[in-house]
């Protein structure tokens, strides 16, 4: 552990300062070109053509929609706290770039023009992956309070919804990452991304990969589980109320949130900065600078992948969402690492055939999973009913149903008068 | 060292913050500007893991809690200064200084000098930590998680409510309609909606319907209990916002002319002339 990181920690203050620069400029830039690639590729999907006119192929229309959002009238609701409806953007928007310190770009490189050597990262520490949660969880502070401190019953709503949900899904989220902890043996993310050198943990730890996937969604707020701003229920959601560099600074925190998860998401399962399989035939593709042109490549992809949600998908229903998380998403994942757990320990300690086991395993967990989604429905059908019907408020007074008895619709209409 | 000159005067302003600020949200802020510098100071003395853990639990599971229920009961309002318990402020005034007192005893009796901690780490920080909680301490830890799913499932018991009668889906719920409609003639489609019109539309402004009466059916009922409902076509609400907007005189003589012949029509078209006549002074 200590050897691996070593190399961090080592660099002169000039090169932090330019590191911490270029990420900051990489993560605007992606933004820009994020909010034109969403554009053009839905538009691709809705047989549209999307903005075309600013620059080659549009490239600078969000720039100059970027422009004209800053420069619009900067309203402040008579209702709003005003501190808190400040300093709430702000709270959203520093750690969506705090988060991307520990993202591993490529190798250890030769600084140009100089004989230093440093990693193609702003740091790394031995907590690294847990450090994106912990700041993540910071970052929702800024979407609550930007909820409740404008004053507005429709940003309340849809601060609270956003809060829940994003602490909902992190427990999936992070229960996801265990699997790849158990398989890295570390926490820090140049390590992870070292112990993927023969295979991708993507591939070994499917399961993980799509409980991941999945969880990413709904904690960046996109659709389908865009429930905090969906438009038909809560007008905007925590930021109806904001406008101008504030607004901005939401949109910008949401989509660095996204470049964010996704790479995490290649970080811990695709491989990271290493070079795809036919690529990494060539012995130079992992040296050097190229690593970056892959990383990249990986992190369009999955924002590829949230466009195409985006386009195919339509917005769940909250209580839908929320049973999905907590009933499904988190049981899954929680069966799925006893079971990693269990193949580890055997793969480790006992020299045990892997196929069986893994086709075990398999079963099982086709099982497991088959339970979880039929289960609910055979439960409604299959329950034994008792002869007499059950009148919950047959003494006048409800009382509940035994065990095996069903209610019945005595009093339903009224209640649901 | 730096770290802690840096933090220390912030750390205490926000906790004073807490003891004096108005707003029990902004109390809460400033809590979680206490947790997190806390957790700061203790990455800076090498403990990575406990900094990772305050801020995922405190700051972002127990606060965030705390948030929820300060924002959805709005415990917004100053609370209130009566005491309840006679002498409550004098005995809490002793107590604190005596534990305060107490305090700076205990530490200053203790010498600080960390002892052991690049010993503690040099197998990494997360790896010391999960040898001793999975040897030394494993029932501590088991008995704490015991503890722990005890609590949640006594959260869930208090919270559950047996439910009395059955769920009713779309289809239940489409058949009652139609019942409705058969038995008491109840409209089986959605409410209308408020109107919407050149001026006005927002949620107070009744929908017309084709002879011109309001659609008592498209307004809020909390707000006719508020009595906030405002008026679809009102000349006196015309001649309020040319008054606003300050057209020449003649226009406004003009106005004020037909305003008075329509005066003596209702009380509503009164008030808004009142209402008028104030935002003019």
């Amino acid at each position: 552990m200590s050897d691996g990181l070593s190399v961090f920690g080592q660099d002169p203050v000039w090169l932090i300062l330019v590191k911490a620069l270029l990420v900051f400029g990489i993560l605007v830039l992606l933004t820009l070109f994020n909010i034109w690639f969403e554009r053009r590729l839905v538009a691709r999907m809705q047989h549209r053509i999307g903005p075309n006119v600013n620059g080659p192929f549009g490239l600078l229309q969000s720039l100059a929609d970027g422009v004209k959002l800053a420069l619009k009238e900067d309203i402040v609701p008579k209702a709003a706290d005003r501190l808190v409806y400040v300093l709430a953007p702000i709270i959203a928007v520093i750690p969506a770039f705090l988060t991307f310190a520990v993202i591993p770009f490529g190798p250890v490189v030769d600084v140009p023009f100089t004989d230093i050597q440093s990693p193609l990262q702003l740091t790394d520490m031995p907590v690294a992956v847990l450090y994106v949660l912990a700041i993540a969880s910071v970052g929702i502070y800024g979407i609550v309070l930007g909820g409740w401190s404008s004053g507005s019953t429709y940003s309340l709503l849809g601060g609270l919804r956003s809060s829940a949900q994003m602490i909902s899904y992190e427990v999936a989220m992070g229960l996801a990452l265990i699997g790849v902890f158990l398989y890295a043996g570390s926490i820090s993310t140049s390590e992870i991304v070292a112990a993927q050198e023969r295979l991708w943990f993507g591939l070994i730890l499917l399961p993980s990969f799509v409980i991941y996937m999945i969880a990413m969604v709904g904690e960046t707020n996109r659709a389908p589980f865009d429930l905090p701003e969906a438009e038909g229920e809560l007008v905007g959601g925590f930021h109806t109320e904001y406008s101008s560099l504030k607004f901005a600074l939401f949109f910008l925190a949401e989509y660095i949130n996204m470049a964010t998860v996704s790479a995490l998401a290649t970080t811990l399962f695709l491989g990271g900065w290493r070079a795809p399989w036919p690529l990494s035939i060539w012995e130079g593709a992992n040296e050097g600078y190229w690593p970056i042109l892959w990383f990249m490549i990986k992190v369009i992809g999955f924002i590829c992948f949230f466009i195409w949600l985006r386009g195919t998908l339509p917005r769940m229903r909250y209580d839908q969402f929320m049973d999905f998380g907590w009933k499904r998403l988190i049981p899954i994942a929680l069966a799925w690492i006893v079971a990693v757990a269990v193949i580890r320990m055997i793969s480790l300690d006992a020299g045990f055939d892997r196929r069986y086991l893994f086709a075990a395993i398999g079963v099982v967990a086709v099982l497991f999973l088959l339970m979880l989604f039929i289960g609910e429905e055979e439960d409604e059908g299959d329950e034994v009913l008792s002869d007499e019907p059950f009148d919950a408020f047959a003494g006048g007074y409800p009382v509940p149903p035994m065990p095996g008895q069903k209610p019945t619709t005595t009093r339903a209409t009224e209640e649901t008068d | 060292m730096i770290a802690f000159w840096v933090l220390a005067p912030i750390m205490v302003l926000a906790a004073l913050g807490i003891l004096f600020a108005r707003k029990a949200v902004h109390a809460a802020l400033l809590l979680a500007v206490v947790m997190i510098s806390l957790s700061i100071l203790y990455l800076v003395q090498d403990a990575p893991f406990l900094f990772v853990v305050q801020i995922i639990v405190y700051t972002g599971a127990i606060l965030m809690l705390f948030l929820f229920v300060l924002m959805l009961v709005g415990v917004d309002a100053a609370d209130s200064v009566v005491e309840t318990i006679p002498g409550q402020r004098v005995m809490a005034v002793l107590l604190g200084l005596a534990f305060g007192g107490v305090l700076t005893l205990g530490v200053a009796q203790v010498s600080v000098q960390a002892a052991g901690l690049a010993e503690a780490n040099a197998g990494g920080n997360i790896e010391g930590l999960a040898g001793l909680l999975f040897s030394s301490y494993v029932f501590a830890f088991q008995a704490t998680a015991a503890l722990l799913i005890t609590a949640a499932l006594g959260a869930m018991v208090l919270a559950h409510r047996e439910r009395l009668t059955p769920k009713l889906g779309q289809a239940e719920l489409a058949a009652q309609r139609m019942r409705d409609y058969a038995e008491h003639g109840k409209h089986p489609g959605p409410l209308p909606a408020p109107g919407v019109y050149a001026r006005h539309n927002s949620v107070d402004t009744p929908a017309l319907l084709p002879d011109g009466s309001i659609s008592e059916l498209s307004i809020s009922r909390v707000l006719a209990a508020r009595g906030v409902i405002g008026s679809a076509s009102d000349a006196a609400d015309i001649d309020r916002v040319t008054r606003q907007i300050g057209r020449g005189a003649d226009a406004d003589d003009d106005v004020h002319a037909s305003h008075e012949g329509e005066g003596a029509d209702g009380p509503a078209e009164g008030h808004d002339g009142t209402d008028g006549g104030r935002s003019w002074t």
